[in-house]
């Protein structure tokens, strides 16, 4: 029943921007939620890990086709035989990516799930969230 | 002939078979759009994979590494590293706070007509030029397998049967589809590495002495060098800026596929399918892994055709892959050929029939849900009339691709694919991260974004040498990737559009919601439950 109220609520509304009494009362319980300790607390954490993260990886990543385009003969020097650089450069974005992965699902798991579910208690105290 | 044939017919009936038994259990909008949000994350894993390594990954990069050499592993490198921009920014908001589509997490701050008909275009444009690439690449190869049927029959067989499994299955077929072609594919994949490495001893030095030896006519290049597909020593013009088109196109190449994997609403849509966004996360990881390994691999199938059969041979760049399994089993009209050409045929086309299907359950849910259900009748609709129009909106799709891919026999797979990560990049990337993580973005700036990214990037795709569609000599646009042009000015026209809607008056209600989008989409707070919670709520109505 609430869930089909909330969909309704955000789908069909004849003035868009109008609001009514009751989502004005219920707009000032999320700010407050999203200015609350617990919520603070699980954005730190996830800002912290997600920024670098995210920087990490697009360097890493564009390095190799700028390294391809702009030092060709380095990219081109054989380490094993005809293995050269550009293709171990390549597969290791492969495990860069597998390991950037596993080690943010496991933060997630152990950390921010936590966290969030702290956030969902409060939430749920506070009569928002159905 | 009559083996291969087998061989597709069985792969084939098993799909049907699957599509008939979910058919049964798909009533309810939630089953039809989301398998009732029942799927597990290893299971959405595997279906990730199953929707994402499509005819552009099994024949286009095979056939672009196998004429290009190198240049074409970047195709592989940049779809995998995707998925971290799917991991860490987009899996998990989308989950908590979606219902069906992209545009229920724009509509949730954003008033719900202008943006939900903007997105139903953008998911339309992205998920055309997606199905087309499937098309064409099935067209070939059951065109390859009974030389009986021309490429435009064979493209309105495919048209036919994919329409079959969303029409009657829904997400639910469309998941066990994708699960089983998954599965088959990985599987044919291991089987033709293995025989690759075989006829090098097993050892990857040997194989790479013997890579390079095969050097490009044009650029001298052996085919373990960078610089073949996209030639050193050409400049392009950036306003002020004159650079290397080599480097340009990479990059730009790579842009694309790092940012566009988040914007495409087929994988999105693979999201609501799991009930928890932990779910989500997890099943990203499963995603990634077979992924990963599945595109590693590319590496023995591309150079492999390269070395073993050769560009004389394949002939059609989408048939370096079933053209290498026909000589490993042991060359033309021997039995083994036939029977590992057979095999890999109709891993070819699982896999094309499943990604088909869930571009077509993408774009009809765009057409039906958003376009129809929330505009034209406003949101007042029961849940039967959805479905049904959903359905009639994927034979509309499924017939508009077959009417196209017809008239391209020719094009890459690879390639036309890469055309809708630009599409996807452009213009959805912006508009979801804005919605999730920027407080002043509004309706008038969501609306730019989605219909100005998407309008550029097509334009400049048409005016570009990609696609062929000016003649090759003097394109106005010089680059075959348009992304690193388009997607900036996907974020500028989302960024000028916001500022724009805030000179005309403001959009309260874009502003009051932020909160509450920001609240739930990281923490999950009333994120849409499984549907055994749901299929209450017509009951209690």
């Amino acid at each position: 029943m609430e869930t089909r109220n909330r969909t309704a609520g955000r789908g069909i509304r004849g003035d868009p921007d109008g609001r009514s009494g009751t989502e004005a009362a219920s707009a000032s319980k999320w700010e407050a939620l999203a200015a609350s300790t617990e919520f603070r607390r699980l954005i730190t954490a996830k800002r912290n890990f997600i920024i670098p993260a995210v920087v990490f990886f697009l360097v890493y990543y564009f390095a190799l086709p700028l390294g391809n385009g702009l030092a060709p003969s380095l990219m081109n020097t054989k380490i094993i035989g005809n293995i050269n650089l550009a293709y171990l450069f390549a597969l290791s974005e492969f495990v860069m990516a597998w390991i950037l992965a596993a080690v943010y699902i496991r933060r997630a798991n152990r950390v921010f799930d936590p966290l969030a579910e702290a956030v969902r208690r409060l939430a749920a105290r506070m009569g928002l969230g159905s | 002939m009559t083996t291969t044939l087998w061989i597709t017919a069985i792969v084939v009936a098993i799909t049907l078979g699957i599509t008939i038994w979910a058919a049964r259990q798909t009533r309810t909008t939630v089953q039809f759009y989301a398998a009732g949000r029942k799927i597990k994350g290893w299971q959405n894993g595997l279906a990730i994979a199953g929707d994402y390594m499509s005819a552009a990954s099994f024949l286009g990069i095979a056939g672009l590494i196998a004429f290009n050499g190198y240049d074409g592993f970047m195709y592989s490198v940049g779809w995998l590293v995707a998925y971290l921009t799917v991991l860490l920014l987009i899996a998990e908001p989308i989950r908590n706070t979606g219902k069906y589509t992209m545009a229920d997490v724009l509509s949730y701050r954003m008033s719900a007509g202008p943006t939900r008909s903007a997105a139903a275009i953008s998911t339309l444009a992205v998920s055309g030029f997606y199905m087309i690439a499937q098309m064409v690449g099935a067209g070939v190869v059951l065109h390859l397998l009974v030389p009986g049927f021309s490429f435009q029959l064979a493209v309105v067989i495919v048209g036919v049967l994919m329409i079959g499994y969303v029409v009657l299955g829904g997400m639910i077929a469309t998941t066990w589809v994708q699960i089983v072609k998954a599965t088959l594919l990985m599987a044919g994949a291991v089987l033709l590495s293995i025989m690759v490495l075989s006829h090098f001893g097993f050892n990857p030095v040997r194989f790479f002495d013997a890579i390079a030896k095969v050097v490009d006519t044009k650029s001298k290049l052996n085919f373990t060098q960078p610089g073949i597909l996209y030639p050193h020593g050409k400049h392009v013009f950036l306003g002020p800026l004159t650079l290397d088109k080599s480097t340009i196109e990479n990059v730009s190449l790579g842009m694309a596929l790092i940012f566009g994997t988040a914007g495409l609403p087929h994988i999105l849509m693979r999201f609501y399918t799991v009930p928890t966004a932990r779910a989500a996360r997890n099943s990203v990881g499963w995603a990634m892994g077979l992924i990963g390994a599945f595109y590693v691999m590319t590496t023995f199938l591309g150079f492999g055709a390269a070395v073993l059969v050769g560009k004389a041979k394949i002939g059609n760049t989408n048939l370096a892959a079933p053209k290498l399994a026909e000589f490993l089993g042991g060359g033309p009209n021997s039995f083994g050929g036939e029977l590992l050409l057979g095999f890999i045929s109709a891993v070819a086309f699982a896999t094309i029939l499943a990604v088909v299907a869930g571009l077509t359950l993408a774009a009809s849910s765009a057409f039906a849900h958003d376009f129809w259900m929330n505009v034209i009748r406003g949101g007042k609709e029961s849940e039967s009339e959805q479905v049904t129009v959903a359905r009639i909106a994927a034979v509309g799709v499924g017939v508009i691709a077959v009417l196209v891919a017809i008239n391209l026999p020719t094009a890459n797979a690879a390639q036309l694919v890469a055309a809708a990560f630009a599409v996807a990049s452009s213009g959805n990337l912006p508009v979801i991260l804005f919605t999730l993580f920027w407080k002043r973005f509004n309706t008038v700036g969501a609306v730019c974004g989605l219909i100005g990214g998407t309008a550029v990037s097509i334009l400049l795709i048409v005016l570009g040498p990609g696609l062929n569609t000016v003649p090759a000599a003097h394109p106005a646009f010089a680059l075959s990737n348009p992304g690193i042009v388009s997607i900036p000015l996907g974020f500028i026209f989302a960024i000028v559009g916001t500022y724009i809607g805030e000179a005309l008056g403001g959009d309260q209600r874009a502003k009051a919601m932020y909160p509450e989008i920001a609240v739930r989409s990281q923490t999950g707070v009333g994120a849409e439950p499984s549907s055994v919670v749901e299929e209450r709520i017509p009951a209690a109505v």
